[in-house]
């Protein structure tokens, strides 16, 4: 078997937006139903805010905050390749995606603590 | 080996080619679609995550924000609509894919999973909305 094209960093690319694409599918009808359940009322929603007010979800937060980054920035990519031909410094485009996932993070985890 | 089954897809018994093909086109443009209003939204919607973390959650935050406000209202109902779309079609081909799961039966699985996260994504705006 040929891994040459597995260890591209393309391919990890695609790994990603397909892990975190996963995720966020899963996550997201969590999300809706707790947010439509919790704001039901001024003091439930502040008593779930008051819930989450806690270290063990925060870094969940900021994991979920670098999932969506990461699924936006490889999404792009993508779109890019796609539509706009942009075929060219791929490994580029991919360490790039990789930064936005991480920065974003990084800003939301510095604004959160 | 046709040129589809090559791409991982295997046209559904007794549907004709040409159909299993230009609904194969139908979901890559509905998926390219929902990913160009998604990457609008999903950018306002980290700005708005970091925004609002600072100095700390509060409901009275939150809803002063969004309560009455229909700009808010149609931004999250159009955000749910296409993170659902999006979800499915995606579910859909990782399915397809990773597991060989394909065929009607699991397309009516993809269409419920999109439409309940929608739901509750248009349930979400309106008690923020209402």
């Amino acid at each position: 078997m040929d891994l040459r094209a597995r260890s591209h960093p393309t391919y990890l690319a695609f790994v990603v937006h397909r892990v975190s694409g996963l995720l966020l599918a899963l996550f997201l009808p969590v999300h809706f139903w707790v947010l439509g359940t919790a704001i039901q009322g001024e003091a439930r929603l502040d008593g779930f805010l008051r819930w989450t007010d806690n270290p063990m979800a925060k870094a969940a937060e900021t994991l979920l905050v670098v999932l969506l980054a990461a699924h936006l920035a490889g999404g792009l990519r993508v779109l890019a390749l796609e539509f706009l031909g942009w075929r060219a410094r791929q490994k580029d485009m991919v360490a790039a995606s990789a930064g936005i996932a991480l920065l974003v993070g990084l800003v939301f985890l510095l604004n959160v603590v | 080996m046709s040129a589809s089954e090559r791409h991982g897809e295997t046209p559904a018994a007794g549907r004709p080619r040409s159909a299993t093909t230009r609904a194969q086109t139908h979901l890559w443009v509905a998926q390219r679609v929902t990913a160009m209003v998604l990457a609008i939204a999903v950018v306002v919607h980290l700005v708005m995550i970091v925004m609002a973390v600072r100095g700390g959650l509060s409901a009275a935050e939150i809803i002063a924000r969004t309560r009455g406000n229909e700009a808010w209202l149609a931004f999250y109902v159009v955000f749910a609509l296409a993170a659902g779309v999006h979800g499915a079609i995606g579910l859909r081909n990782i399915a397809a894919e990773a597991v060989g799961l394909r065929g009607r039966g699991a397309d009516l699985a993809w269409v419920a999973a999109g439409l309940v996260t929608a739901g509750f994504g248009i349930r979400a705006a309106i008690g923020l909305y209402a």
